[in-house]
């Protein structure tokens, strides 16, 4: 018998992080994009993605605004934005 | 750079955490054939509370001070079944499962020379457990069991020069790097992954909660630390220097007046001195000051 | 092939056959003999094991536990102050459900320091989940590490194993011992084939934070397998006697002239042969005395030694360990099989000897016999010098 052991990348989720945001909330206005990826390089939770110029896109799920990805973007074309109110948000 | 499914969102770390962002492109610059050991720490309990892992590498943890022996057990067996040169092993740790309580274990992996890279995330206290004073706690800082009071203005001692200590050790490669240096950062793993034997590297990592800053300055406060000389760059293959990063030194209270560790000596001269000279004498021993009007 | 050896060498033979692919291990008397052997096997080429010179007894169960999570069969040996020093790792090791054989060469404790022989040591860790087999003589030493690994490697039990053996008198004593032939220990024991293993082909996480919600599982699923364990331990005695010719019944215990006797004893280790030859010399003048052997300490077979002693009107219990402030260890195992049965022992004695490496001689046991009668001894030191005690300090 067994009990709980051992995790599979595969079936881990991990915690809707989302929820811990208050105030603020990047808005990624991929208009000047660069494609430098240095959003996703700065990223603590790992919830931007995208491919080419223009792309980018966090995942509200996760995000914890911290903003570092706003502050990083040499193109200044993440802003930080009020948090939508609780009907709205994702 | 790699998928980011080796270190998925989802984890429970503070805001604006360094560590999570150090520990992402840690494992994005070793890549999938990378299994690691971790220390018990922030790191390890942020990321693995079951039945949740963050980790798409096969990884594990065993106790506090074991990662560097529980990697010389997961080298050996590597070896034994053929598989070393093809899979690399990362053991990680903070600051004080390195430089205190694993510095035994570390000691033995880098004698005997097993083919592991050793990651030490330092945020210099015992975050996870509350922000105490570790051996990697800077001069003057004011941590849980190093508070500042009527008859103490913080942590008295200067931190252990855990580089050093690994140099001495007579391994391949020792580096120190910075969450606010994130290609730096990358391109020493991706270089000491590349080496066979022991190697360390230090990743000094703002810790908003420790440090207390807010979580969108963790940047501004890493490169601070090694723009005003007190966290040095430096990168050594065999003994030898062969890479720092350069610095047009900012005056240290740059540094000290962004983090709430440190305020209470924004109005003790005589202490930001002594800090300033610590400053000054990494600059002197690792000839950091840019010969160019701007930095490297 | 019979072969005339110290004990400690036997170990180091039983260990080659299994062929491990990591020895991990930190010197200390008196098991350094084992592991001198396996590093000169592995000098020699006989053993293809990576052998890792480690700097602590903490390290060494790192080293194993990191080396049999990598899916890799693997082994170490240690004692006294190095297993308490490893007493993280072995808690450790048993709750991540790796499999595992490691020798404990019994020693007494510090303080004071004393290097000889008495079972402290392991018994002071039978909380932390292992199955725990003690060994009469070099020959059963032998076997339960063959034993111990084909335990501990099936996909039913996943648990470590420790097999204690008394040092100095099992250790470096010479016996004649069969060490069995490759292939057929090839029979007995397969290749060990991971349940879960570190691989980057099948990424999985290992050693995670359980909180509230889900500790006590894992705690509860351990009691189940060790208590599983007491039916599968027969099993694989039985299957041994099939490859190897030695009958170990059901290697939870062994009862020796124990079902007609009116006083036996209750005892762990090599200290049985002395009571067995006790046994035959007042059996052969008419005294109805036995012994039961415990094997398997952990998990402890209750209902084996139930049904063994419960027409036994008079039974000491000798242990070679002493849980300070309470009942002995074996001793309270023993009361808590009978408590609140139908039959049981009218009187259970406990008798402490053998700490720090005190003689345990044939009068020992003899007086041990003679004392055991109708008043219940509560706990007797054997061959205490009173001459070296006082009240107070000083002076």
């Amino acid at each position: 018998m067994f009990g709980p052991l051992i995790v599979k990348p595969i079936k881990s989720k991990g915690d809707k992080t989302g929820a811990w945001r208050i105030k603020l909330r990047p808005k990624f206005l991929q208009k000047n994009c660069s494609g430098c990826r240095m959003c996703i390089s700065i990223c603590p939770e790992g919830c931007v993605q995208g491919k080419d110029k223009n792309t980018f896109i966090c995942d509200y799920n996760y995000c914890k605004g911290c903003g570092l990805c706003a502050l990083v973007c040499p193109k200044g074309d993440i802003i930080m934005t009020e948090e939508e109110a609780e009907g709205e948000k994702k | 750079m790699e998928d980011r499914a080796l270190f998925k969102p989802g984890h429970t770390a503070c805001a604006g955490c360094g560590q999570a962002i150090a520990a992402h492109l840690v494992i994005e610059a070793a890549g999938s054939n990378t299994i690691v050991v971790n220390n018990t720490g922030c790191l390890e309990v942020f990321s693995t509370r079951y039945p949740e892992t963050a980790w798409g590498v096969p990884w594990i943890h065993s106790l506090f001070e074991n990662a560097a022996a529980v990697a010389s057990g997961v080298e050996a067996a590597l070896i034994y079944l053929g598989k070393k040169d093809t899979t690399n092993v990362i053991a990680q740790a903070g600051d004080g499962g390195t430089a205190d309580i694993g510095l035994q274990a570390l000691s033995g992996m880098f004698e005997r020379g097993h083919d592991v890279l050793y990651v030490c995330y330092t945020n210099e206290a015992y975050m996870n457990t509350g922000v105490q004073r570790s051996s990697l706690t800077p001069f003057a800082a004011n941590t849980a069991t190093t508070p500042t009071g009527i008859k103490s203005r913080g942590n008295i001692t200067l931190q252990k020069p855990m580089p050093e200590i690994a140099l001495a050790h007579g391994i391949p490669y020792v580096a120190t790097c910075s969450a606010g240096f994130t290609p730096d950062l990358q391109r020493k793993v991706k270089k000491a992954i590349s080496i066979k034997g022991p190697k360390y590297i230090q990743i000094h990592v703002p810790c908003p909660l420790g440090w207390r800053h807010e979580p969108g300055q963790t940047l501004e406060v890493a490169k601070l630390a090694v723009e005003t000389g007190l966290y040095p760059l430096i990168e050594y293959e065999n003994g030898v220097l062969v890479s720092r990063k350069t610095i047009t030194p900012k005056p240290v209270e740059e540094y000290l007046k962004v983090q709430g560790r440190f305020r209470h000596l924004l109005d003790n001269p005589e202490a930001v001195k002594q800090i300033q000279e610590i400053a000054e004498n990494n600059i002197k021993k690792y000839d950091l000051r840019s010969k160019e009007p701007k930095d490297n | 092939m019979k072969e005339f050896l110290e004990g400690s060498r036997a170990v180091a033979e039983a260990i080659r056959l299994c062929k491990p692919g990591v020895i991990s291990a930190y010197p200390i008397t008196p098991q350094t003999h084992i592991v001198e052997e396996l590093a000169q096997m592995v000098a020699d080429g006989e053993l293809n094991a990576q052998f890792v010179n480690v700097e602590s007894e903490h390290s060494a169960a790192s080293v194993v536990l990191g080396a049999v999570a990598t899916g890799v069969r693997a082994f170490t040996a240690t004692s006294s102050q190095g297993l308490l020093y490893m007493a993280e790792v072995i808690f450790n090791i048993a709750g991540m459900r790796l499999p595992l054989v490691l020798t404990c060469a019994n020693r007494a404790i510090s303080a004071p320091i004393n290097i000889w022989n008495d079972q402290q040591d392991s018994v002071s860790l039978r909380d932390a989940g292992w199955i725990q087999l003690y060994a009469e003589n070099n020959q059963e030493v032998v076997d339960l590490h063959l034993i111990g690994y084909r335990l501990s490697e099936d996909k039913s039990i996943m648990l470590p194993v420790m097999v204690c053996m008394d040092g100095f008198i099992l250790t470096h004593g010479m016996e004649p011992v069969d060490i069995p032939e490759q292939e057929k220990l090839d029979k007995f024991l397969p290749a060990y084939r991971p349940l879960y293993k570190l691989d980057p082909a099948e990424p999985l996480t290992m050693g995670l934070l359980a909180d509230p919600d889900y500790y006590l599982e894992t705690r509860f699923a351990i009691q189940e397998t060790l208590k599983e364990a007491l039916s599968f331990i027969p099993k694989i005695s039985k299957e041994f006697y099939g490859v190897f010719g030695r009958d170990y019944k059901d290697c939870l215990i062994e009862e020796y002239f124990a079902k007609d006797a009116e006083k036996v004893i209750v005892a762990m280790g090599s200290v049985c042969g002395t009571i067995k030859e006790v046994v035959d010399e007042l059996r052969k003048k008419g005294k109805k005395v036995g012994l039961l052997k415990i094997i398997s300490y952990r998990p402890f077979p209750y209902a084996k030694v139930y049904e063994a002693l419960k027409n036994v009107p008079l039974v000491a219990v000798l242990d070679k360990a002493v849980s300070l402030g309470a009942y002995a260890p074996l001793a309270i195992e023993i009361k808590a099989t009978f408590f609140g049965k139908k039959k049981s022992p009218k009187v259970v004695s406990s008798f402490v000897a053998g700490l720090g490496g005190r003689d345990i001689t044939l009068d020992s046991i003899k007086e041990i016999f003679r004392k055991l009668s109708q008043k219940e001894v509560n706990q007797e030191f054997i061959d205490l010098k009173p001459e070296l005690l006082r009240e107070e300090y000083g002076g």
